[in-house]
């Protein structure tokens, strides 16, 4: 994260002219301020964190109160993406399109181990492991799924992450920028392609092999229920 | 219910059929099924009007397909009904004209472990894509390697203007000439 954007005015003035009714302020904290505190997400669920995701916008926890309150219907309206839930290989295409139809400065968080990594379903045929090896992120929230107080933290994480950009720098007036990615296909085994390696490439060495080792087996195989052959039929069964 | 009393009351229909009791089930022939079910579903006895669930096994050398059958006006059941296939020629009569609700839960079957139901009118995949191959829930199916990229996807990424690095496209290149796949390696069983 940038440093974050820090005043030239002196305290001591600042504070004078306040008592005047006037406030000294930079384009740059006017211009971030209306943009942190007015993020419209984009209003889709995939899985279970899609219902904290909606207890979250609800009067207990009130996203409403960091101004993100107004969820979206459509990507051509939304600022930010929270991609809430697991991200199968079926759905990921979908989201990639998302992404591209969404207008600058766009933002994504992930929420829940799913849609970081995969989650429990990384051994698995059908889940996306990870939905950065696609589309860029800007916050990833871990947990199974995250409690609405970690996505109030995210998002608040996010807001500072808007404070530090500045209107010079800011890579969506600059000229060259190529925020839209090629949508992934489906192919005989799985997504072509697998990942995209100008945003994500994978490691050299397994951490998770090197924190838990190889994975292994562990559970008894139960045998399976034995019935003989009927007769001549082709019903052949036997034992595993 | 009990299975003996169903197997004894089956048996006096069908003086032919062979039944077996497995575990709570009945393991009837793939040719049986039809006429089993159809006796279940429409004898003032049973009226098993209802198939909940249609399951299929994955035994190694064989496949099954369990049917769970209720009866919703006489509030009995489960019946489960299993017929066993071998796995080279897995081919058992569809119950579509039946029950409606086999349609989905067959092409399910269908779809995750490659069990061909005869006689259903649109047996195709419904959880995975067109063109997917194989049958993801068997035990024998390996899935992909997601952390390598083929020369598939080295071409696609640069048809569409990604640039690959060169190490990538190296293994791909190689791993096509040896003409393997690159497939998720298999965990290891638990020393006993």
């Amino acid at each position: 994260m940038q440093a974050p954007n820090v005043s030239q005015i002196e305290e001591g003035l600042k504070s004078e002219l306040r008592k005047k009714g006037i406030v000294v302020a930079t384009l740059e904290d006017l211009y971030n301020w209306g943009r942190r505190s007015s993020i419209w997400p984009l209003q889709f669920g995939l899985a279970c964190c899609a219902i904290e995701m909606i207890a979250t916008a609800c009067a207990r926890y009130d996203i409403g109160r960091f101004g993100a309150e107004l969820f979206r219907a459509s990507p051509r309206q939304a600022d930010l993406m929270i991609i809430a839930g697991t991200v199968t290989k079926k759905m990921a295409p979908q989201i990639v399109r998302l992404y591209n139809q969404m207008p600058e400065p766009k933002y994504v968080i992930t929420m829940g181990a799913c849609s970081i990594a995969g989650g429990p379903f990384i051994d698995g045929y059908n889940v996306l492991k990870g939905m950065d090896r696609f589309i860029p992120i800007d916050v990833h929230l871990p947990g199974c799924p995250p409690r609405p107080e970690a996505l109030l933290w995210g998002l608040t994480q996010l807001q500072k992450k808007i404070d530090s950009q500045e209107i010079e720098k800011a890579e969506w007036y600059q000229k060259g920028l190529k925020r839209e990615y090629p949508i992934p296909e489906f192919g005989p085994k799985g997504l072509i392609p697998k990942f995209n390696p100008e945003i994500w490439r994978p490691e050299t060495a397994s951490r998770r092999r090197e924190r838990y080792g190889d994975p292994i087996l562990t559970g008894k195989k139960t045998a399976a229920p034995q019935f003989e052959t009927f007769g001549d039929t082709q019903t052949k069964v036997g034992t595993v | 219910m009990n299975p003996q009393d169903v197997k004894a009351k089956l048996e006096a229909q069908f003086p032919a059929i062979e039944i077996k009791i497995v575990n709570q089930g009945l393991a009837i022939k793939p040719e049986d099924l039809r006429r089993v079910a159809e006796f279940l579903k429409e004898s003032d006895e049973f009226k098993m009007n209802y198939l909940s669930c249609i399951t299929a096994v994955d035994y190694l050398d064989s496949l099954e397909s369990v049917y769970n059958l209720y009866s919703v006006d006489k509030r009995i059941g489960p019946i489960f009904l299993k017929v066993r296939v071998p796995r080279s020629n897995p081919k058992i009569p569809s119950l579509f004209d039946l029950y409606r609700g086999a349609e989905y839960q067959e092409r399910e079957a269908y779809d995750m472990m490659g069990i061909v139901y005869e006689g259903h009118p649109d047996l195709r995949r419904i959880f995975m894509w067109e063109g997917f191959e194989g049958h993801p829930l068997r035990k024998d199916y390996i899935p992909e390697d997601e952390d390598v990229l083929e020369w598939q996807d080295v071409e696609w990424l640069e048809r569409h203007g990604v640039k690959v690095p060169e190490e990538y496209k190296e293994f791909a290149r190689q791993l096509k000439e040896s003409g393997k796949e690159a497939r998720a390696e298999r965990p290891k069983a638990a020393a006993e």
